[in-house]
């Protein structure tokens, strides 16, 4: 194929401007795969993060809000359910487990979270996983803690280290529960959701630190030691929310309108399913946008392409006039800056893939590591697919501008040299 | 060539009428004209890139206009050996890619030279015959070549698969004196070994000498040409 021989003898001799165009549009190709991978990546985590759970409860706010604090540790609950609301509702026909929830408290940027041992069966991922312990076992005494794999990692504790908590999510020292330390009991296995990052203690123990505890500051001389602690019934007054699984299905519409429709305290039954999709309608329109960015640097490394086999027609007016002379058609050079444009496009277009699989291979820990986003490396999906073989169809597209006024120029031009 | 006339199209700047022009086959015929006196829409013409208003050009017993675009070049890339004043070769493929460039649109001549030699071989062997030989033919890229060296290049590709018509535009106006004579020796020696019929436009009337038949392009053309604005 002559035309194809010329046309990498052609860009060979122009290496450098084709390399940088190759590697404008290769940035450019690796930036939109990225967007898209880590969209998708996101979105897969976001829809991982629960499931199994029927409904959650809370204090009456808006579904998002409830979910974002029970579930992701965003931001924090601005009213509390009561233990006799919870139970009254946990106590119910329609009721086949529930899981209370309590949040409030944090250890060096971890999340504290209070609940009962149901947490780590009935808590599940991922389409139903369920924790697993990488070391030791869930809390059994008051004093224990169960660590989220990130938090394990990042604060280095091991089993039967101690921990102090804080209170509030303040890092001001006096605030601490240095008093009341706790033992490290168990590790939980990675599950890339926001538990990694959460410190799991009992119900009592969020109850028993607090103790001494009014209006969100401590009481002087009114702290009990642990051993006074230990001898008290600590049942819990209030929790933050609860997870609720229903005995069928059915039930779950009818249970929700009971607890909206809750007498004692103003209440809130939200389908974790439809508030996750709730949320990411809301995070949808930034990742359209980054869509959008992404694609108009596409647009912009193709316009350089154009440019850039646009710039070069004028000296190559005499290679267009040798060519016409041994009978190539007007079509032919077409077809020359074509398959240039396209050979272009395409360098770039594998360039880039070969870039974003690169920069998912040296990311992936540090995102992983860093904001929670497992970026699965898996081969180009179909979608991905098409998209790339549109960028090499934009790229010929670009290379049909240059291409027509080289056509219009080798016309007018004929034979002659016009240098 | 028989009463033509012909201006570029979209303009009106330029125009040129040629009563009649009869070259024989084996003919080796010199054009003489300074320039602007229509030399290259003459070879234009000729070689069917440029098509008359008017008239009628017939190439080897056939009409070029009753030809189609696609067919007119078809047949220059079977027929036609084209030499230019300079710039002849692709400056970034090899001497030998540039003399099959020759070839690369002509299946019919391809042909030809395959019943006797592979292409390769005969390139080389033009190329030689021209003086161009060692790691210049190969290796490097045509740019690197000397001006002279490069005319030879373009007089190879113009007589590979030997063409009946070979068209030179004032092919030595860029070289000295002497390499000028070596290059017109070689030229006309491979043209008559292929029974060539040569046609050269020139302004240089010393090398009339050497042709069968020099005509200036004045006796037998009129030019219009209006001031370029």
């Amino acid at each position: 194929m002559i035309l194809l021989r010329l046309a990498f003898l052609s860009l060979r001799n122009r290496w450098l401007t084709a390399l940088l165009t190759v590697i404008a549009i290769a940035v450019s190709v690796a930036l939109l795969l990225g967007v898209e991978k880590v969209r998708n990546g996101a979105r897969a985590s976001f829809a991982d993060t629960i499931s199994g759970t029927d409904l959650i409860i809370g204090a009456r706010t808006g579904p998002i809000q409830l979910l974002l604090y029970s579930v992701f540790r965003i931001g924090d609950a601005t009213n509390n359910i009561s233990w006799l609301s919870y139970v009254d509702i946990a106590k119910r026909g329609e009721v086949a487990w529930s899981v209370p929830l309590t949040l409030g408290d944090s250890h060096r940027g971890f999340r504290v979270l209070g609940t009962t041992t149901d947490y780590f069966k009935r808590y599940k991922f991922r389409g139903g996983q369920t924790l697993t312990f990488t070391a030791g076992r869930e809390f059994d005494d008051l004093f224990d803690t169960v660590l989220g794999a990130d938090a394990a990692s990042k604060l280095e504790q091991k089993i039967g280290d101690r921990i102090v908590v804080s209170h509030g999510l303040g890092v001001i020292p006096q605030s601490e529960h240095a008093d009341k330390p706790f033992r490290v009991s168990g590790i939980l296995a990675k599950t890339g959701t926001p538990v990694d990052r959460t410190v799991h203690v009992s119900l009592e123990a969020y109850e028993a630190i607090h103790i001494d505890w009014k209006e969100g500051v401590r009481t002087p001389g009114l702290s009990p030691s642990v051993a006074t602690v230990r001898k008290l019934k600590l049942a819990p007054k209030a929790i933050t929310a609860a997870m609720i699984g229903v005995k069928s299905k059915l039930s779950t519409f009818e249970l929700q309108r009971f607890v909206n429709e809750y007498r004692q305290e103003p209440l809130l039954a939200i389908f974790p399913g439809v508030a996750l999709q709730e949320l990411w309608q809301i995070v949808g329109t930034a990742e359209q946008a980054l869509i959008m960015i992404s694609a108009m640097v596409v647009v912009a490394a193709l316009l350089g392409l154009a440019t850039m086999i646009l710039s070069t027609l004028n000296e190559r007016r005499r290679e267009m006039a040798i060519l016409r002379s041994v009978g190539a058609s007007p079509r032919t050079i077409v077809g020359l800056l074509m398959i240039e444009a396209g050979l272009l496009s395409l360098l770039g277009v594998m360039l880039g893939v070969a870039l974003l699989y690169l920069g998912l291979y040296v990311a992936q820990p540090i995102v992983d590591a860093q904001y929670g986003l497992y970026l699965p490396i898996r081969p180009l999906s179909q979608r991905e697919l098409v998209m790339l073989a549109l960028i090499v169809g934009a790229g010929l597209g670009v290379g049909l501008l240059p291409a027509l006024r080289a056509y219009q120029m080798s016309l007018a031009d004929g034979m002659t040299v016009r240098v | 060539m028989d009463k033509v006339d012909f201006c570029w199209p979209g303009t009106n700047a330029f125009e040129i009428s040629i009563d009649r022009l009869a070259i024989e086959p084996g003919e080796r015929i010199l054009l003489l004209g300074p320039s602007g006196s229509g030399k290259s829409t003459l070879l234009g013409l000729v070689c069917g890139i440029a098509v008359p208003q008017a008239g009628r050009i017939e190439v080897l017993g056939r009409d070029l206009a009753a030809m189609s675009a696609m067919e007119r070049d078809r047949f220059r890339a079977e027929h036609y050996g084209v030499i230019f004043q300079m710039f002849n070769l692709l400056p970034y493929a090899s001497a030998l890619d540039n003399v099959l460039l020759g070839l690369s649109f002509a299946p019919e001549r391809k042909k030809r030279i395959v019943t006797y030699r592979p292409p390769k071989e005969e390139a080389t062997r033009l190329l030689a015959a021209l003086g161009v030989s060692g790691p210049l033919v190969t290796k490097g890229i045509a740019a690197k070549l000397s001006v002279g060296q490069q005319q030879r290049v373009a007089a190879a590709r113009a007589l590979i698969g030997a063409p009946e018509l070979v068209i030179a535009d004032e092919p030595t106006s860029a070289l000295d004196k002497r390499t000028q004579e070596t290059f017109l020796d070689l030229l006309f020696h491979q043209v008559a070994e292929v029974k060539a019929t040569l046609v050269m436009v020139s302004h240089d009337d010393r090398l009339a000498r050497r042709f069968d038949r020099a005509l200036d392009l004045g006796d037998i053309s009129n030019v219009r040409q209006e001031a370029e604005t």
